[in-house]
């Protein structure tokens, strides 16, 4: 299955980004999953954590506060005003 | 020692410790280009991904909103000037407000109202001076601006901009600023900020984008929930990012102005104290001239009335 390249991103630099199975994240319309080949769309995150499974069958979890997810081309970035890895 | 050698010592003296003084900040200026350049750079993929989403929503919905569209009478139009808290820095700061002052008078010709912000103590300094009323000012941050300061600026002018044009209202938005390109290539320029024209941030950013996409057509996209929606959170954010790295790479500029007119100023003292150090040598071989001259006509007078006695 191809995967995704994902870059989480906060305002002043760049969070996180590599490669990934499958994210999900919530946005102001509820839970939303992304597996590789979704349709473009561009979301507002609701805040709260971004999970991102990686190959490796490990979790990234990343809080992310106030910002926007946009999904083009399996390529997935997190933005949000505020962004760190939780570990 | 005679009173001119002391006088060229002085000023020897001075020139020299007036010289460690620029050679440090020179210094420091340097290693701080760095520091600022690289805060600039990491900012960047957070102010690409706003572009280009503002871009995507911009391009593929028709929302008609008050930040893009443009007023039908622009009365008052904003001129934020972006300065240096700090002088030494040689001619950054003059040149700044000069291109702020040459678009104010620009507006005023096209028959707008002007209301000034200034971020800077320089900035504000040269208004206040001149008794010329600022809107809204705001300093302290110049060499190291953080998200929260661009913030704040971009949440007073959006305020500013949804008042209406009769209660001090704003219709339009230009950031004056100096723009960044290398530790020597620096130059003052003018963006109108609101109403929006969506552009690239740096000719980096839309090569990056193009290599990355090679089709630049957008996909077309969802909007979760909705495109105006989007619009309405994404603005403001693209506001600040465009704020963010206009105060970032004026930060990177102002050090790299900095450490420019310290380099001019630390070989002026070199020079300086070279030509006091020549005529310190000349005034002291006069005075041993002098004296010489001196012993040998005293001596030779003293000769003559030797001889005639």
């Amino acid at each position: 299955m191809a995967a995704l390249s994902v870059v989480v991103v906060s305002a002043d630099r760049e969070v996180w980004s590599g490669e990934a199975t499958r994210v999900v994240a919530r946005t102001t319309e509820g839970e939303i999953g992304i597996l590789a080949g979704h349709e473009p769309i561009l979301g507002l995150v609701a805040g709260g954590e971004v999970r991102i499974l990686t190959p490796e069958g490990t979790t990234v979890r990343a809080q992310a506060d106030g910002g926007f997810l946009s999904v083009a081309n399996d390529r997935v970035s997190v933005v949000a005003d505020a962004a760190s890895i939780v570990d | 020692m005679g009173a001119q050698q002391r006088v060229y010592k002085a000023k020897i003296n001075s020139t020299s410790s007036l010289r460690k003084i620029f050679k440090a900040m020179e210094l420091i200026a340097a290693s701080r280009i760095q520091k600022a350049v690289a805060r600039a750079q990491s900012a960047s993929p957070y102010a690409r991904e706003i572009t280009r989403a503002v871009s995507v929503v911009a391009t593929q919905s028709n929302v008609e909103h008050t930040l893009t569209t443009e007023p039908e009478t622009i009365d008052r139009a904003a001129v934020v000037v972006i300065g240096p808290d700090r002088g030494f820095a040689g001619a950054y700061s003059a040149n700044v407000i000069r291109e702020a002052e040459e678009l104010v008078a620009h507006l005023k010709d096209e028959g707008k109202d002007v209301a000034l912000y200034t971020v800077g103590r320089k900035a504000e300094t040269y208004y206040t001076f001149r008794e010329r009323a600022i809107e809204q000012s705001w300093s302290g941050f110049s060499e190291s601006p953080s998200g929260a300061d661009a913030r704040r600026i971009g949440e007073a002018l959006l305020a500013a901009f949804e008042k209406p044009a009769a209660q001090g209202g704003i219709d339009e938005i230009y950031l004056v600023s100096t723009v960044y390109r290398s530790a020597v290539d620096r130059q003052p320029e003018y963006r109108r900020l609101i109403p929006l024209e969506v552009v690239e941030e740096d000719g980096a950013a839309a090569e990056a984008r193009v290599s990355s996409q090679p089709d630049t057509v957008f996909p077309l996209y969802e909007f979760e929930p909705s495109a105006e929606e989007v619009l309405d959170a994404l603005l403001p954010r693209y506001i600040d990012a465009r704020i963010q790295s206009a105060l970032l790479s004026a930060a990177a500029a102002e050090q790299a102005a900095r450490q420019q007119a310290m380099k001019t100023a630390t070989d002026n003292a070199d020079d300086l104290i070279k030509t006091y150090t020549r005529l310190a040598n000349t005034a002291r071989q006069a005075e041993i001239t002098q004296e010489i001259s001196e012993i040998v006509g005293g001596v030779d007078a003293l000769a003559a009335s030797g001889a005639s006695d």
